[in-house]
Formats: C-alpha cells, structure tokens, sequence
C-alpha cells in the first residue's frame, strides 16, 4: 500500500533575532490512506511545525532547510504557491487548538464552513450549506439546522471545536491534521468532542495526524504514536505496544508523570478554627447570579481542591475571597474573625495573608520588570525592608524556589521558561509571607513533566510554612496529586465536599461521577467502553442535562 | 440592539456636553483676544462717545457671563446673532436703513463651499488611501509597498501650499488641463464646480491619504498572526482573499477612525488650499473675520469646527461598534 504521507528526514528551523535555530531534526513519518498517527510530546517539541509541515506548510519565522514531504505522490516542498492553495483545505484540512480564535469573529460559521467547498469548486454554496448542516448533525451539535447561521462568538468552546472539525470535512480531505483540539476544553466537554471526531474520521475513512501532549487522548485516537523530544524523534510503535511497553526512558517519565500522590494527612481535629471559612457565599456580576450559597473551611496545613468545569463559579469564590468581587450576602472570615467584603476596606495584614497565583504566569509578570524587582516589590510594601534587607529577603525567597539568586536576579521574565515563570508568581506570593494562597489552575499551562516540579514545590512548601491552599483545577489528576478535600462546584453551587480519599470512591454525586469517569485514561479501549457505558447519545451535554 | 442604542445615546449626550464646555473656551478665548471690534472700525481719531454708542448698539459693554449665555441662548435657537462686519452703521449718521446680517447668512454659503470641496477630496481620499493601503499589506515589505509609504509620507511632509503649487504648475500651466483658480459662485452648474474644485480637492488628497492609508496597512498586518488568518490560509485561500475577507472586516475600527479625523480636518483646517486656490471656503472667512474682530461670525466658526469634529468622531464610533458582530449580535 502506497503511503498518503511520506515525510523523509526533515529538518526545520526556526529564526530568533537574527539567527536559525533547528526545530525539527531529520524526522520521517509515514501515514497511509485512513490511519490515525498520534504525535506526542511537550511544548516546543516541535509536534505543531511536524504537523503543518505535512500540509506543506510553514509559519512566518519558520523554514525547512532539508528533507521531503510528500503528499499522495506529490513533492509538498516544491509545489508552487498556486499547487499548495488547491490542495490545502480540499484534501488536507485543519483542526487548530482553540477554534474560538480560529474562527473568523467577523462571519457566521456556516459561511467559513462554504468559504471552502465553493472557492475550491467542490460544490455550490446551498450543497455545502446542505452538507454543513448534515455534518453538525453527525458531529451531534444541538440546532443544526440553526446553529451555523450564528457568530463564533454565540457558540460554545466545545461546540466550536466540533463545527471546526465539521469544517475541516467540508470537502472531504484525505487527510485532517487535529492540533489539540480539545486541550482548552474541560474533561466533560473532551469526551463529546474525542468521540465525535473518532466517529466522523471513521466513517469517511479520513487519514489523520493526531498532535496532543495527552496521553491518555492520544490513546483513544491513534493507530500508531511518535514520541517528540525537543525536535528530535524519540520512538514510534503501535497504540497498544507504546502503551504497553515503551522503550525509551523519556517515554517512560512521561507515562510516570500521573503517578504522583501526597500522603493523606490526619483529619484535623474537630472543634479547630479554619484559616479561611466561606459562609453561605452568593455573588453576582451585575444581575446574572453566579454564585448560590457557597460554603466551605479551609484549615492550617491543608489544601482544599475545588474543581468543576469552566463557568462553575471557582474563580468567582476566588475573587470574593480576595475581596475583588464583594458577595451580595455571606461572610468570609479568616481566623475566625470576619473580613470586609471590599478589599479596598481591608487593612494592609488582612490583604497580605491571602496571596494568589495565577494561571498564565506569562500574563501576571510584568514583562518589563526583572526578578528582584517583581519580587522585591511585595517585600517592601508589605513587610516595609528596603536596600540590602529587602534584596537578602528576596534572594531567600528565590532559594525557597529553587532557582538559584545570583543568576536569576537581574532577569527579565521573557528569558525565564513557562515552568520557571510560575515559580516566580509562587516566590512573589510567599513574599507577603501568607498563611493562605490561593492557586487559580497554577498548572493548567504548564507540560506535565514542569507541572508535576511545580506540585511538588507546592507541597513542600506547605509543609515547610505550614501554608493552607485553596486549589481551583479542572485537572482530576491534579486533585488526586495535591488535595486533602475536595469541593466540587457545579452552576455557582457545592454539588459535593469532603476528604479526597472519599470523593475518589463511590458513591458520589452524580455530577462527581460524570467528572470522574471522564477523565480519559491510558487505555485504549476506554472511550468506547465508557460511550457504550453512557449510551452512544448520553455523552456530555444529555448527561449533563439528565442530572440537572 | 437595545444595548446599541444605549450606547448610541450615551455617547450623543457625551457629545453635547462636549459641545457645551467647547462653548465657553470658545467664548472666553475669542473675548481674550487683545484688540476691540469698536475701536477698530472707527479708527484712532474716533471719539469715546462713538466708540461706547457702538459697542452699547453690539452689547459690548454687558459682562461677559451675560453675553455668553446670550449668544448659547440664541446659538440653541438656531440664532447664531448679527455679523459685526455686516451691520449697518449709518445710523449714527442718522440713515439706518435697518438691514443687518445676519452670521448664519455669511456663513451658510461658505459653509456649503467648504462641506462640497470636503465631499470631493473624501470620494477621491478614502478609496484611494483603503486600496493603496490593502496592497501595501497585500505586498508588504515588497518595492511596492515601499514606494507608496515613501510617496504618501512625502506628499503628509510637505507643507501644502508647496503641494498646490506643484500640482499647479504641472496641472494647470504646463498641461492646462485644469483651472488654476476655484472661484467658484452661486449659479454654477455641478460640472463647473467640480471642475474649479479639482485641484484643491487632489492637493487635500495628498495631505490626508498618508494617515488613511497607513493605518489600513498597519490595522490589516496587525491581524495577519491571528489564528484565524493562518486557518484561512491553511483553507487554501488567495492572499488577496484572506486580507479582504478575513482581515479587513476585523480591522475596520481602527481605519474608521482614522478617516473620521481626517475627514473632520477637511472640514477645519484647509484654509491654507483654500488661500492658494482662491477657494470662497470657510476658513477664509473665518481667518478674515478674526482680522477685523468680527466676534459673532468667530465664534459661530469655531462652534461648526468644533461640532465637525464631535459629529465625525460619533459617527466613527456608532460605525466602529456596528463592525463588530459581538456588538451587532449579542449571546
């Protein structure tokens, strides 16, 4: 069988300042006509450049300077501009990661849809509005009569994502290159996308190339996994053997990574005052009520999950806590002693003993302001050192996050890694020298492998500073990694609360169930057996809808 | 819609109080200005009983918060007052023959001059500048796109009456193919005007097509490392398809700005072309009337200048808010 891609050692480069630095070195991929590959690795691996340069496609910046890519029998790399554009999107098609920025704000989805089949001549606008709307339906959208005639805007992320897929078979590709396509989604929301993609790929009998840095995702898709490494290519085997048995070390950190758990505590002692108690907690931004009599304690030492999907209220809880969003009735006391509802009515100790850390470490370091400075400037404002003190604390607090001070200091927060941004926006909150941090999906951006670093630093630090956490995650696997309770939210309300240990055995409610069980693991048949489980058309929304 | 309209009206009350505080600096700059409209018509030899008998006939010698809420009084009625210039003094000579100018008289016809010569350069500017600006972006970093960011940035750097000349002498002296001259008046036909207008409009297009047509390129490149724009390309679409159907429609905000300032500056600030062309605009008049003190026919000027401006600005962002679907089409 003739494969549909080839790809034969290619390298590529990528230019920063003014030099070229190599992205992908020598990787061959072969794809024949219908079969899934999964492409695996972290970020800056290299699985996005891999993936494009199949379609015969670089980004700005990005150059290949070795290598083939052929597609059906035709050279990719020295095709004219003209040759590529018929092929693009009429037989190979794109899903990208977030198909909210994706979609064009500025037109309906059904016209981006049509934009396709009619500038390539493959049908008519009103056959391609036809076949558009009888791919929403087989993709299982709600509408699809109606929902293609609105703005991306007036769709849901998950719904998004699968009107994208529906747009990537507008002309029926031989081949779809899916680039994380449900990393933005919450875990409910993956299963209906991974199960409408699987479905639709199989009946058009679509080649793919699945890119995540999931496991447990790419398990469920692929026939086959290749495994990326910074550009290089670490090993490639069936779905089933790569599970199995992988043979490289670097394969086998990244199956290792979900095994980490902290020991379960004691249970505090009944009668303790928690360093944090929310007390029938509403809240609303201007009329929408958001938040329904929300209640939980946090205690000394301990660290509380609260998950729930995106929308749940858990920021929320978060920003009255802070005080950012005063609630429209309830209390928050801290010590046992209740907080003002305002932040702006809290003195300078109440707002120093709860800190937060962020989820986009990229966007809560002011990029123009170096290390010690970001640092340095909570230690001055709350703990009022200056000079030689203050540059000593923030050198200690420095060495607390293992990054060393003398080569750290003076930089800016673009010459740090992801990972080591997060560390900063954790020194930053223990700079104040809180009891209480609040880490809104600390680890949600990071790699696993930085993520699981990052959890540990969590930790001992806890010990350490006998710090108490509140732990916003949609991330089940974090949850199970680093909380002692959990509260899972669900439309601003507490479905569920207790120790870990319990909410990870049954029975639950049925919402902790629905999260539970959608959390994909690493086997292979699992989507299908929990969709056979949940009935072909119960996944996600109905199931949702059942419990409500 | 309704949260549109809202908005809408939000910002036409927000323009009103504009308008109101522009009022009072205008009326205490134009009272600041050194000099006394009496005192200058009459001349140095004039008596002090002549020079109070007139400025008690104008209401000069009333306090200044009194005049103002006069003149805003009558301004709100549609009265913008008597020209100075204009009013007939031989009653003090005893032959009053009772006619008086009125400002909104004197201005009117300007007016309508300068809103035509505006209307024209607009319909030769803004097409100009949107194409020119699409290509640069289209070719960007190509001769092409060098070239005319080298030219327009000429021709904005430039003072303008430099520009007229030039366009004079190669279009009306060495190639007569234009009149020199836009003295334009009542009864012409619309071929005639346009014909005298040319050649002020084309040296106004000059001057204003750089801005236009450099934020187009500028808003339309900012766009092209969207997502969606890669997701166009990866569609398979033409270059010049994704910049006028993918980018363009995203980046008119910035562009209908823009062209709101520029159009509003062909409405307040070409009195120099109009010098040069011997254009009867609005700007001569307006430059004529401070000369000779003429407070009331000053003040009605400013006060169109500046509601040129506020009108031009709504407007830009009424239509800003329109091309944005979030807006259009709430969830």
């Amino acid at each position: 069988m003739s494969a549909l891609v080839e790809i034969r050692d290619l390298w590529i480069e990528g230019r920063s300042d003014e030099t070229w630095s190599p992205i992908i070195n020598g990787a061959s991929l072969r794809l024949n006509k219908g079969e899934v590959l999964g492409l695996i690795g972290e970020s800056g691996a290299g699985k996005s450049t891999l993936g494009l340069a199949a379609m015969g496609f670089t980004r700005d910046g990005v150059r290949i300077s070795k290598g083939s890519v052929m597609f059906d029998g035709i050279d990719l790399i020295n095709a004219s501009a003209a040759k590529k554009r018929d092929l693009l999107g009429k037989r190979i098609a794109y899903v990208a990661q977030s198909a909210a920025a994706s979609f064009n704000p500025a037109h309906k989805l059904i016209d981006q849809h049509t934009e396709g089949p009619v500038q390539h001549g493959v049908m008519s606008r009103a056959e391609s509005v036809q076949d558009g709307i009888e791919l929403y339906r087989r993709l299982r959208l709600p509408n699809p009569e109606e929902i293609g005639f609105r703005y991306p805007h007036q769709v849901s992320g998950g719904q998004l994502q699968r009107a994208m897929t529906a747009m990537a078979m507008s002309c029926r590709p031989d081949l779809i290159i899916f680039d994380e396509p449900t990393t933005a989604l919450d875990v409910t929301t993956q299963i209906e996308v991974l199960a409408s993609i699987r479905d639709i790929v199989e009946q058009f009998d679509t080649a793919a190339i699945y890119i995540t840095h999931d496991l447990a995702v790419v398990a469920q898709m692929a026939d086959r996994i290749k495994v990326l490494l910074k550009g290089d290519e670490v090993e490639e085997a069936d779905t089933r053997t790569m599970l199995a048995q992988p043979k490289e070390d670097y394969t086998k950190t990244l199956w290792a990574v979900r095994a980490f758990e902290r020991p379960q505590k004691p249970a505090v002692h009944t009668g303790a005052t928690p360093v944090v108690s929310v007390q029938n907690v509403s809240a609303a931004y201007g009329k929408i009520q958001v938040l329904h009599d929300v209640s939980f304690d946090i205690h000394e030492g301990r660290t509380v999950a609260v998950v729930g999907e995106s929308g749940s209220g858990k920021s929320t809880t978060a920003r009255c806590i802070t005080g950012l969003l005063p609630p429209t009735s309830g209390v928050i006391e801290f010590d046992g002693q209740p907080l003002p509802a305002n932040y702006k009515s809290r003195n300078k100790d109440q707002l120093r003993q709860a800190q937060m850390i962020y989820q986009m470490a990229d966007t809560a370091l002011n990029p123009r302001t170096t290390i010690g400075d970001i640092i340095g400037r909570p230690v001055q404002f709350y703990m009022g050192l200056t000079g030689k003190q203050r540059r000593r604390r923030v050198e200690e607090l420095l060495d607390e996050i293992e990054l060393p001070a003398a080569q750290y200091y003076d930089r800016l927060p673009s010459e740090l890694s992801g990972g080591q941004k997060q560390r900063i926006g954790i020194a930053r909150a223990l700079a104040a020298e809180p009891k209480f941090i609040i880490c809104d999906e600390v680890t949600s951006a990071l790699d696993q492998l930085v993520a699981e670093g990052i959890l540990k630093l969590l930790a001992r630090l806890q010990d350490d500073l006998k710090l108490s956490y509140m732990f916003i995650t949609h991330d089940l696997a974090t949850v199970k990694a680093i909380a002692d309770e959990v509260v899972v939210m669900k439309e601003g309300k507490v479905v569920e609360q207790g120790p870990k240990h319990d909410m990870f055995v049954p029975p639950h409610h049925p919402y902790t169930d629905l999260l539970l069980s959608s959390v994909p693991e690493m086997d292979p048949d699992w989507l299908t057996n929990l969709l056979n489980e949940r009935g072909v058309d119960n996944i996600g929304d109905a199931a949702v809808d059942k419990m409500s | 819609m309704h949260s549109i309209i809202r908005i809408i009206l939000q910002r036409l009350a927000l323009g009103l109080l504009t308008l109101f505080v522009v009022s009072v600096v205008i009326f205490t700059a134009v009272n600041m200005l050194p000099g006394d409209f009496a005192q200058a018509i009459l001349g140095q030899g004039a008596t002090p009983e002549a020079v109070d008998a007139i400025r008690k006939d104008l209401g000069l010698d009333q306090p200044p918060v009194t005049r103002y809420f006069q003149w805003l009084g009558g301004a709100l009625q549609g009265d913008l007052g008597n020209s100075f210039a204009q009013a007939n003094f031989a009653s003090f000579v005893g032959a009053d023959s009772g006619v008086r100018t009125t400002v909104a008289q004197q201005i009117a016809p300007r007016f309508a001059n300068t809103m035509f010569l505006a209307a024209v350069t607009a319909c030769i500017a803004v097409p100009v500048s949107l194409v020119l600006g699409i290509l640069a972006a289209l070719f960007r970093n190509s001769v092409f796109d060098r070239a005319t960011n080298v030219t327009t940035l000429t021709s904005i750097s430039s003072p303008e009456f430099f520009l007229a000349y030039v366009l004079i002498l190669f279009l009306a002296v060495l190639n007569p193919m234009l009149p020199s001259l836009s003295n334009i008046f009542e009864g012409m036909s619309f071929g005639e005007r346009l014909e005298k207008t040319l050649l002020p409009a084309l040296t106004l297009t000059l001057v204003v097509t750089a801005h236009m047509m450099r934020m187009t390129r500028a808003a339309i490149i900012n766009l092209l490392a969207s997502p969606y724009i890669e997701m166009a390309r990866l569609k398979g679409m033409s270059p010049m398809r994704v910049i006028v159907k993918h980018a363009l429609p995203n980046a008119l905000a910035p562009i209908i700005n823009v062209i709101a300032l520029n159009l509003a500056y062909l409405i307040t600030g070409v009195v120099v072309v109009e010098v040069v062309f011997v254009y009867p605009g609005i700007g001569q008049l307006f430059v004529d009337s401070v000369k000779i003190r003429d407070i009331p026919v000053v003040q009605a000027c400013c006060l169109i200048f500046a509601a040129a401006y506020i009108l031009l600005n709504l407007l830009a962002d009424i239509l800003s808010i329109l091309s944005n679907p979030r807006l259009r089409h709430p969830k």
